[in-house]
């Protein structure tokens, strides 16, 4: 069923009766062309561009729990594109470009808000490394603005610009960045692939993988045996554990990253805004809390929740760059585990193993690629080459000295 | 969390930082590159039990292999580095 104001109409005089499930809860079949492990954001949207732009729909999506329990349920839902090296800045400028059309393509409401992305610089030194990065960004078809203290002052009167320590001297603005409704994103993609036939299903998880003289042939379940001629995992968290199954050693330790909520209050904060001076950025959901996180707890976990350290910190970040929330009360907050890499920068690439391909090593960074990853892992599946914006994230770059390292901060996952 | 030193006793995990699985402890000799490549680069990431090598920065400095659960955070065994590699024979 296609979602349009004549629908809502039509079913609101017809007593709502014809609405239906967004999407299908198959048995699995016992063999599909395309295997996908992972039913979060990446293997969702890899499945919606197989089936809708590839053309392949012989397609199963494979998940443990229901269907986005993962990250892409747990982020901070920020969009944007303002990488500097050149092998992620066309990546995520792609990812961009396909935000805005997002919701149009797929037929479902994300919620993509174009609000604006700005990162606060506190030295002149950290200007300059903005206006190079801006420069970059320009280059590769993003937009971005260097604003002075005067034109951050305008945007986001609020913030402390007088702190003795940090003094805001201005920002980065990139205006097409912004927010998503991290949870429709997944259901979007789950429905627009599951209209063209592919199945989802859920309560299944991967157990082992079939292999034959160096060829994957498919992967044992919880509810059977599938067979696959290309296997994809989507599993970035548990990359490691899930690859650990096929004998495979990756460059990522997991990570908990913790995020946080306040109660709701009245619009207060126009964009997305970032602390340069520690690692602190905030936004406000459309039902007004206030969403924020900071870094990573930095220890090896799987436990998707964190410890109070963290949370001292990233409230420290709050108080100094935007005192005026001193008085919000933090609602929730909650931990994810990353797959964090040794240079900060994620993997689409084939894998030792033939026809297993993996997607992952996403850091924190994994929700605002969804679109561009699952288009180009797509594209390497339907193709066998990687799409022009993915080339630099082979799996083997640490081995050929070519690391994409934005921090430049060496092999030590938990300092990217 | 809660290290439990062995010479300082417990100390809050905010005093040290983190590097690592131990078995950074095992650097290879120079020469095999792909080896070093995998020392450097490639981590086993178990779900479960994991031992690590922690740093008491804001302490007495001591390197520490500390045996955690990534599950469950729960710590199970503290010991000097100086002896686990001691015990490797990596040290006089």
């Amino acid at each position: 069923m296609k979602y349009s104001a004549a629908q809502i109409l039509w079913q609101g005089l017809t007593g709502n009766k014809g609405w239906k499930p967004a999407w299908r809860d198959p048995a699995p079949k016992p063999s599909y062309r395309v295997v996908i492990i992972g039913g979060g954001g990446h293997g969702l949207s890899t499945a919606y561009y197989l089936s809708n732009e590839f053309g392949i729909t012989d397609v199963a999506v494979l998940e443990k729990g229901w269907l986005g329990s993962g990250n892409i349920g747990r982020n901070t839902t920020i969009i944007r594109s303002n990488y500097l090296l050149e092998g992620n800045q066309p990546f995520y400028e792609l990812s961009m470009k396909l935000w805005e059309g997002l919701e149009q393509s797929f037929n479902y409401n994300a919620m993509v808000s174009q609000r604006g992305v700005l990162n606060l610089c506190h030295s002149d030194g950290q200007r300059d490394a903005y206006a190079r990065r801006g420069n970059a960004m320009i280059l590769s078809g993003a937009d971005a603005e260097l604003l002075d203290a005067a034109g951050v002052r305008a945007l986001c009167p609020f913030l402390e610009f007088e702190n003795a320590r940090f003094p805001i001297k201005g920002g980065l603005l990139q205006r097409r960045g912004g927010t998503a409704r991290h949870d429709a994103v997944a259901w979007g993609y789950a429905r627009g692939a599951d209209r063209r036939g592919v199945d989802i299903i859920q309560n299944c998880e991967v157990t082992g993988f079939d292999i034959e003289n160096g060829t994957v042939k498919g992967v044992q379940t919880s509810r059977g045996a599938i067979k696959a001629d290309i296997v994809v995992c989507c599993a970035a968290g548990s990359s490691s554990r899930v690859l650990s199954l096929a004998g495979l050693r990756l460059p990522i330790e997991s990570h908990v990253l913790q995020a946080f909520v306040s109660e709701g209050l009245k619009p207060t904060i126009p964009g997305v805004i970032t602390f340069g001076a520690g690692h602190f950025y905030i936004s406000q959901s459309d039902k007004g809390g206030l969403v924020f996180g900071g870094d990573i707890d930095g220890y090896n976990s799987y436990a998707q929740r964190g410890n109070l350290p963290v949370v001292e910190d990233v409230c420290e970040g709050a108080m100094a760059v935007m005192p005026m929330i001193g008085r919000a009360r933090v609602l929730r907050n909650w931990g994810g585990v990353m797959d964090m890499s040794m240079d900060g920068s994620p993997f689409i690439d084939r894998t030792p193993v033939d026809n297993l391909i993996f997607n992952g090593g996403w850091c924190y960074g994994g929700f605002k690629a969804t679109p561009a990853s699952g288009f180009c892992t797509a594209h390497l599946v339907a193709t066998g080459n990687p799409h022009p914006t993915a080339t630099a994230y082979r799996l083997d770059r640490f081995r050929r000295g070519a690391p994409i390292d934005e921090k430049g901060a060496g092999a030590q996952p938990n300092l990217h | 969390m809660i290290i439990n030193h062995p010479l300082l006793g417990p100390r809050d995990a905010s005093e040290f930082t983190y590097l690592g699985d131990a078995s950074l402890i095992d650097r290879p000799d120079g020469g095999d590159i792909d080896a070093f490549h995998a020392y450097l680069h490639l981590r086993d990431n178990p779900a479960g039990e994991h031992r690590e090598l922690w740093y008491h920065e804001y302490g007495d400095r001591s390197w520490l292999v500390v045996t955690r659960n990534t599950l469950t955070h729960e710590i199970t065994q503290v010991e000097l580095a100086r002896d686990v590699a001691r015990a490797k024979g990596r040290s006089r």
